[in-house]
């Protein structure tokens, strides 16, 4: 392996500050680009009030969303178990419950390769969930990869936070 | 002096010298300017070229001159020689003496004019040294684009003195997010290679990665996360028409085009994990092509349609495959450290750029295919996504400077860096597309 950087070591300049047009709109030259927005998000189904009310009890485990991985680690930690069973519970109880599940991962590294290792911590969740007897058609493992760290940072600290996976229900995504 | 010969030269140069620090700034057009490049090293030495100003319509001649004194500039493989607000005509006599004076190796001139609701630009390159003509051509442009008539321009003159084509009429797609959080916007930018006429085609408040050019350039496929999820859209350039091309249950992501551009490999997480399937963007027809337990993903054509370069953990860590294109046994590539992703072959199927850990950073490294050398290009921290220009020549990637988010360009044989800033957010995911 060669490794011409040392020697070809080039100091890099300041930036220019040049002031950015705050719409990139078309201009005279580009009026072969059009520019469009995003289409809606599709609709689940509607979940009952009742059911509402025991998602959001801040005194129940389903209040509990997230799950926190290791390092480099894609296995639900054994603490996970009794807030994975409230879940798996009340989905097979309530058959209109959506479930997306939404893996993350620290910054570090290529973004495709993190929206894979996201995937893999969405899908461990998902399994459990499954295990526990939860329907698996209510539950879609998803991956954000790096995409949407809950933590800013370039420290252990925010690295943290966002190796992680939350579970959303109908109406919160 | 002929231009393989200055080729020649180019490359002796090239060994024989190391970097002399030298430094180009150029700015166009601020008003419109997104990105400007800066070259920030050039180790070889530079032809002097001379390009006049351009006759015929002579303010549109330079406006187009300023465009090529730029594109050539922002190579680092050129000097361009001070031509004192000179006009000269395609096919005027050439002084050979006097340019030779001036210190020119070469000489482009040209004629502009707008004949029919076109630009129409006859240039022609001398060799001064030789005492010869190079090549002469006619570019011709619709509408009132003059950037686009001097990139063509541009890519002429390069042509005739480096013998590879020109990239300066290509374009590049970026993601630029501006804001934190909740807040974060992201736009899909396409512009000029030279960051110049920067539109944003698609705009929303969720992330968008992985942009990747159709191979005639009409449109771009990428990843938006605005249902919550990965989603692989397709987007028609020019009418702005886009659809999902795969919305399947799970993530839609690392969208990759077939060189005819009849099919996208993508990964899908449909099946559990995150495998390769290829789809047919006439049926929609998706056919699974990997069956591993473990990540396979940034799937990428070899330029002659029969190989995909991919990313797979099965070996235990991340590391660069092959397999036929149709799906089949795949051959390990990459083998140096433990962290080798997002391969991208050379427009000659050549070589891989790629991104390697080494020392705990994350650096462009490229892997001549046939020797297996591996050359580390970058000795940045956080370098992701490297995309050929067309003719090969340069990478350019995304990289981390300053807590910003900022694309950069490397030359494939480490000689000359460029730097793309945006000030106003974080540039990123970075893709070259085809000549116009």
């Amino acid at each position: 392996m060669q490794n011409i950087t040392r020697k070809h070591f080039i100091r890099l300049v300041p930036a220019l500050a040049v002031a950015l047009l705050a719409a990139c709109s078309s201009t005279p030259d580009s009026s072969d680009l059009a520019s469009v927005d995003a289409t809606g998000t599709s609709g689940v189904p509607k979940l009952s009030a009742a059911a509402l009310a025991k998602l959001r009890d801040p005194n129940s485990p389903l209040s509990k969303r997230s799950v926190y991985f290791d390092y480099d680690q894609y296995d639900v930690k054994p603490e996970y178990k009794n807030q994975l069973q409230a879940h798996a519970k009340f989905i097979a109880s309530e058959p209109n419950a959506r479930v997306l599940v939404q893996g993350n991962t620290d910054d570090r590294g290529s973004r495709e390769y993190n929206l894979a290792l996201g995937q893999r911590r969405a899908d461990a969740v998902k399994k459990q969930l499954v295990l526990m007897g939860a329907p698996e058609s209510q539950i879609e493992s998803v991956s954000l990869g790096k995409e949407k760290p809950k933590a800013l940072g370039d420290n252990e600290a925010a690295w943290t936070e966002n190796r992680r996976a939350d579970m959303l229900y109908n109406g919160e995504y | 002096m002929t231009s393989m010969k200055m080729l020649a030269n180019l490359s002796r140069n090239a060994r024989r010298l190391l970097a002399a620090l030298s430094l180009v700034t150029l700015v166009a057009s601020p008003a419109l300017a997104q990105l400007n490049i800066e070259v920030v090293g050039a180790g070889m030495q530079r032809i002097p070229v001379a390009v006049p100003n351009f006759g015929g319509d002579e303010g549109l001649g330079r406006e187009i001159a300023a465009v090529v004194r730029s594109d050539l500039t922002s190579t680092g493989l050129f000097n361009l020689v001070n031509t004192d607000g000179i006009v000269a005509e395609e096919n005027s006599a050439v002084d050979f003496a006097a340019w030779r004076s001036r210190g020119a190796d070469a000489l482009a001139t040209a004629t502009a004019a707008r004949p029919g609701g076109q630009i129409e630009v006859r240039v022609r390159v001398a060799d001064i040294v030789k005492r010869g003509s190079l090549g002469n051509t006619v570019v011709t442009v619709p509408g009132n684009n003059a950037r686009l008539a001097g990139h063509k321009v541009a890519d002429f003159i390069y042509q005739k003195l480096t013998g590879q084509p020109g990239y300066f009429s290509s374009r590049i797609a970026y993601v630029l997010k501006q804001g934190n959080g909740p807040s974060a916007q992201f736009q899909l930018i396409v512009a000029d290679a030279d960051g110049q006429n920067p539109v944003a085609v698609f705009k929303y408040n969720q992330p968008i990665i992985s942009p990747a050019w159709s191979p005639d350039g009409s449109k771009l496929a990428y990843v938006s996360f605005e249902k919550s999820k990965p989603v692989i859209f397709e987007q028609t350039l020019k009418t702005g028409a886009r659809r999902a091309v795969a919305s399947f249950r799970g993530s839609n992501s690392a969208p990759a085009w077939s060189p005819d551009g009849s099919r996208l490999v993508v990964a899908l997480s449909r099946e559990g994990g995150t495998q390769l399937y290829s789809i047919s963007l006439a049926s929609g027809q998706a056919t699974r092509i990997t069956n591993t337990s473990g990540i396979d993903t940034e799937p990428a054509f070899s330029p002659d349609g029969q190989w995909i370069y991919f990313t797979s953990d099965r070996g235990g860590s991340p590391q660069i495959y092959k397999m036929p294109a149709g799906g089949g046994g795949a051959q390990r590539v990459s083998f140096d450290g433990n962290y080798n992703v997002t391969a991208r072959p050379s427009p000659d199927g050549r070589t891989l750029a790629f991104i390697t850990r080494r020392d705990g950073g994350f650096r462009v490294a490229t892997l001549d295919l046939a020797t297996r050398q591996v050359t580390v290009l970058t000795d940045s921290q956080r370098d992701e996504s490297p995309t050929f220009s067309p003719n090969g020549q340069m990478i350019l990637y995304a990289t981390i400077l300053g807590g910003r988010g900022v694309l950069a360009a490397v030359s494939a044989d480490g000689q000359i860096r460029q730097r793309l800033s945006a000030v106003n957010g974080d540039a990123r995911e970075p893709a070259w597309g085809p000549n116009r």
